[in-house]
């Protein structure tokens, strides 16, 4: 069977899930899909079963934070490999800062247990019906979520090190 | 699980159930993490980890850092073998810039990567034979080590923490010296390896203390996202460098050595395997090194020298742009991953055009397959789980980040 490459995969994604995949790109050759959050769980299990698509491996999930998107502060980002066709592919959703859930996928890959647990530790992101639900880096009694882009690093005060002097304008958090 | 493992489970009486601390600090976890265990006399009936002892926020730390400033930070990963996540790393930044890198600079970084494996493999099959109860294996390969560390001084100036290449190439070219204690390392290593391998890998102490050892299956290996040497000797034959081949990988003719039942035996065989493999592109590489240049067209991102800078205008504003980190980048996401020593080492970048990454993570081989270890350790006796730990070569800078 020929492999398939990025756009067999959209359209076979979009034809399953159709309102749900909200947005799609090409980036560095790979391929992102935005999903409706809630429906992620169900999308990763369809093509981890798919006969042709065949997503095996859960190459790693990340937590992104981007503060000034209104209503889509976080992202979740799941990068799948498939092998058979050796194609990586990305899997986003966006949540609102006031409702950070969704679904484990701890179910589908033993191994996201502790991704998710990294993710929740650094950004709060709560993964329903995880197992075990944890911090795992942090101590158990910190009460914030350092990753966060509010929690600014170091040296403040340092004026070389500021951020408005080299194009970025996101320092007023 | 096996019948036997059940029937042990299930014979457990609560009243000899003992609850023991292996680890924080214990010298057969070689790192600083701590598995609180539930014994029944020598078997483990359950376990769980903690990790984070030596968490150091890489993550965070690189969100405030220039791209060339965070070659340090991935040194700090797995210090086994740092060479690989340097380069890796660099790799990641000129996936992102879309740089062409000349095949010189590929072979290099080919053969210093397999060096880099080499030792990686050396330790943590050397370690293996520690927990086993074989001092001298250990000791053995640490002179071959140490010419590898002595390549890496010629190269970077460091042993350990290398800091090793820029970005767009290589500090300096291969210096003479580094040719000839190449050339010998490849001249007498095969030897000393040979004999490293036949203290251990057929002898019958040493087979009957591994084998059945922390095994895993190939079904689960995969679930749990395992990657390198670990899931290899489970059978599955993924390999980074084969899958989706980066700096000329391409080129070299080696084989993937696989295992069958994912125990300790395999892992420490499937790592042997691969020192001679690694040994074996060394050796293609080091011949066919083409000639050119050591680094990119990259004035953007590869400072000058320092002779330039005192005495060149152009080279002087390059210079300062790179060093206060002025320079433009493209906004975009990219994941590059390399083959480290323990697997699929993978950087993932958001740059959103700045001079630092708006996110940085690293896919981490060691975090992703040690959640696997209560499961692997289940049913056997202490003594094994000991062989397991190091078998799987957890290096705790890779597991905390």
């Amino acid at each position: 069977m020929e492999k398939q490459n990025n756009q067999e995969y959209l359209t076979a994604v979009q034809a399953a899930f159709g309102a749900d995949v909200l947005a799609h790109e090409e980036a560095f050759g790979m391929l992102n899909i935005e999903m409706t959050p809630s429906r992620i769980h169900d999308a990763i299990q369809w093509l981890q079963q798919h006969q042709d698509l065949s997503v095996n491996y859960l190459t790693n999930i990340a937590g992104v934070h981007y503060p000034e998107a209104v209503g889509r502060e976080f992202a979740v980002v799941y990068q799948l490999h498939s092998w058979k066709n050796n194609l990586r592919l990305r899997i986003k959703g966006y949540l609102p800062k006031e409702n950070l859930h969704i679904t484990t996928i701890t179910d589908l890959f033993a191994g996201a247990n502790w991704m998710e647990r990294e993710t929740y530790d650094f950004f709060g992101i709560i993964f329903d019906g995880h197992p075990d639900l944890r911090r795992i880096l942090n101590m158990d009694d910190m009460d914030y979520f350092p990753m966060r882009k509010e929690y600014v690093l170091e040296d403040a005060t340092r004026e070389d090190k500021d951020d408005r002097f080299f194009g970025r304008n996101n320092n007023e958090l | 699980m096996s019948q036997e493992i059940k029937d042990i489970l299930q014979a457990a009486d609560p009243a000899n159930v003992a609850t023991i601390n292996f680890g924080p600090t214990h010298p057969s976890t070689h790192g600083i993490f701590q598995n609180i265990l539930k014994v029944d006399g020598e078997k483990i009936i359950s376990s769980e980890q903690t990790v984070g002892y030596i968490h150091r926020a890489f993550e965070k730390l690189a969100e405030r850092r220039p791209y060339n400033q965070i070659t340090p930070i991935t040194d700090r990963l797995n210090y086994c073998s740092s060479p690989i996540n340097n380069i890796g790393w660099e790799m990641t930044v000129e996936k992102l810039i879309g740089v062409d890198i000349p095949k010189r600079v590929q072979y290099m970084r080919v053969i210093i990567m397999e060096l880099a494996r080499i030792a990686d493999h050396l330790i943590c099959n050397s370690v293996i034979g520690v927990d086993a109860g074989a001092l001298t294996s250990f000791f053995y390969p640490f002179s071959e080590r140490e010419k590898i560390y002595e390549l890496y001084e010629e190269m970077s100036g460091a042993r350990l923490t290398t800091n090793m290449g820029r970005i767009g190439g290589f500090e300096r070219d291969f210096t003479p010296v580094f040719h000839q204690k190449l050339q010998s390392f490849l001249k007498t290593f095969p030897k000393a390896f040979e004999e490293f391998d036949s203290m251990l890998a057929r002898n019958r102490i040493f087979m009957d203390r591994t084998k059945g050892a922390g095994p895993i299956s190939a079904e689960r290996a995969l679930s749990y996202s395992f990657s390198g040497p670990n899931l290899r000797a489970a059978g599955v034959d993924y390999d980074v460098r084969v899958m989706s081949p980066y700096s000329s990988y391409e080129d070299f003719d080696f084989i993937i050595p696989v295992g069958v039942n994912g125990d300790t035996y395999d892992r420490f065989m499937v790592r042997q395997e691969e020192i001679r493999q690694s040994l074996r592109i060394i050796e293609q590489a080091y011949k066919n090194l083409p000639e050119g240049d050591y680094k990119a067209d990259l004035p953007d991102f590869y400072l000058p020298p320092k002779a330039d800078v005192y005495n060149n205008m152009e080279a002087l504003i390059y210079h300062f742009k790179i060093v206060m980190g002025e320079t433009e980048l493209p906004v975009g996401e990219v994941y590059h991953a390399v083959e480290g020593g323990n697997g699929e080492l993978g950087y993932y970048l958001i740059s959103d055009g700045g001079r630092t990454p708006y996110r940085l993570q690293f896919r981490r081989p060691c975090f992703i397959y040690y959640q696997a270890y209560p499961e692997m350790i289940k049913g056997l006796p202490i003594s094994d789980a000991v062989l397991t730990l190091s078998s799987i070569n957890v290096i705790a800078g890779e597991l905390d980040a």
